[in-house]
């Protein structure tokens, strides 16, 4: 098997990259891929709480890089999925100690052992995001529902256009319908009316995203989330598999507008 | 004092380096320039690069291998003078600037849009995201989009065959007469020439506008009607 590798960015902090790497790591592993994901905020590491593993932590990648260990002892495996592992980042360093080329060395030794190689990217454009995109088959762009998040996402996508990285996919993140429906918040068509891109998945707005990072489990694993359910879905969508959008919203017309901008090139 | 050297030469900027290449496969060219820079690598370490490669064809995948070879060397690449229109479509398109404050001695590309007739113009057949930004000694016409925190930086005409979102300079060397025409005008500024928009009273039906410098001096926008 090779892997397919898949970094997450987002431009704007905060929007849900690194929950969105852990719930679909958590899904994909649980639906029987093999998964490594790799923390790649240097310096501002965060997967590690997310998945519930930072007191396993001995080595990082920065280790890895520099030749203190070898690649399967940073390797931390999951609690609960013994095919998932998690490469933190280093907290102590910051983005210049790895750059592009350690990157594709570093994933060039995973991609025969694992279906997935998930990468999560920092904020922002320089290095670390550089960093994070080197050795992606495809990039995955997560963005709010609101302007600001949709203007950075605009430039994360002109960014990965010019540099030839493929078409990027796109994940809309804390949704709220309600706002919507009251034009509070903008709409998700309004969003890919902008940003002209393939919508990957919707997660909605969900308390029990929060509780999840809180206590170190995923929403992924939570049934009765939405939000757990949206992360499913994109995960399988991820493995080509073509999963209705959820309703969000009681009116079936917007659940058909939804299906037909999904399908927009 | 190897041959390949001689390949380079450097100079000070005010702010930084400029580093101009001699005709040569890039190839010869790019690895003269890091053998250049593991030869002193504290003099360049921290600099701001700016590279001419006068004809030298570069295409992204080239462009962005260096950058990111000198990144890793902790230089930072800001800007790429070609003379090749290839390889300046190339540096805009990954953000880098393709112009030093000093012209260029041999540059003449100064042709009049005064009459605003038949000149130049460049074609983009492609919507303008965010971060973008387009600089042409012309008419500049868009077939698509221009995103807000798009720019478009013309000494002609503007013309966007879709949602102007972003912020255009039309007659950017001082003409008057230019005009910017969208077939959604709701920029988040426009520049003619000196005049700058005051705010523009956003459409609630949106329609193909022009906006031009009027008999006033005042920069103004209206719906387009023919003839």
């Amino acid at each position: 098997m090779t892997a397919q590798v898949v970094t997450i960015t987002s431009g704007k902090g905060g929007v849900g990259k690194t929950t969105a790497v852990a719930n679909l790591a958590v899904a994909l592993a649980s639906n029987g891929s093999k998964v490594v994901c790799i923390d790649g905020d240097i310096g501002l590491r965060n997967l590690d709480v997310i998945l519930g593993l930072e007191n396993r932590i001995v080595y990082d990648i920065v280790d890895v890089i520099e030749g203190r260990c070898r690649l399967k002892q940073a390797m931390i495996r999951d609690k609960k999925l013994p095919d998932l592992y998690l490469i933190p980042a280093a907290q102590t360093r910051d983005k210049n100690a790895v750059s592009p080329s350690d990157m594709n060395r570093l994933i060039k030794d995973l991609r025969a052992d694992y279906d997935f190689v998930l990468i999560d990217s920092p904020a922002g454009i320089e290095r670390g995001f550089r960093n994070a995109i080197a050795a992606a088959d495809r990039v995955l762009v997560v963005t709010n529902p609101e302007i600001s998040a949709v203007r950075d996402a605009d430039r994360v996508i002109g960014i990965l256009e010019a540099e030839e990285k493929g078409p990027a996919a796109l994940i809309i993140n804390r949704l709220n319908p309600i706002l919507v429906k009251k034009h509070d918040m903008l709409s998700a068509e309004d969003v890919l009316d902008l940003l002209a891109v393939e919508l990957l998945g919707i997660v909605p707005e969900d308390e029990n995203v929060i509780i999840g990072s809180n206590r170190g489990a995923p929403v992924a694993y939570d049934t009765k989330s939405k939000a757990g359910q949206a992360f499913r879905n994109i995960a399988r969508r991820l493995k080509g598999e073509t999963v209705p959008f959820l309703d969000l919203d009681s009116q079936g017309s917007l659940w058909e507008r939804l299906q037909r901008l999904a399908g927009r090139k | 004092m190897n041959e390949t050297n001689s390949l380079i030469q450097i100079k000070g900027l005010r702010d930084g380096l400029l580093v101009s290449l001699d005709d040569a496969p890039w190839e010869e060219q790019r690895s003269a320039l890091i053998l250049q820079v593991d030869s002193q690598p504290d003099f360049f370490k921290g600099a701001r690069l700016a590279l001419d490669v006068a004809s030298q064809v570069l295409h992204v995948n080239e462009l962005v291998e260096l950058r990111d070879q000198l990144s890793e060397r902790s230089i930072s690449l800001w800007a790429v003078i070609s003379e090749s229109p290839t390889t300046e479509k190339t540096a805009q398109l990954l953000g880098l600037a393709t112009r030093i404050s000093k012209p260029r001695p041999e540059e003449s590309r100064q042709f009049s849009v005064e009459n605003l007739g038949e000149d130049p113009a460049l074609f983009l057949n492609r919507t303008l995201r965010s971060g973008t930004r387009i600089e042409f000694a012309g008419h500049v016409v868009v077939l698509g989009d221009v995103n807000p925190g798009a720019e478009i930086v013309a000494e002609g005409n503007v013309i966007i065959w879709g949602r102007l979102r972003g912020m255009v300079h039309a007659g950017s060397k001082g003409n008057k007469k230019a005009v910017i025409c969208a077939l959604d005008l709701s920029p988040m500024r426009l520049r003619i020439a000196e005049e700058i928009s005051a705010m523009l009273k956003p459409q609630e039906h949106p329609g193909p506008e022009i906006a031009r410098i009027n008999e006033d001096g005042k920069l103004q926008a209206e719906f387009w009607s023919p003839g």
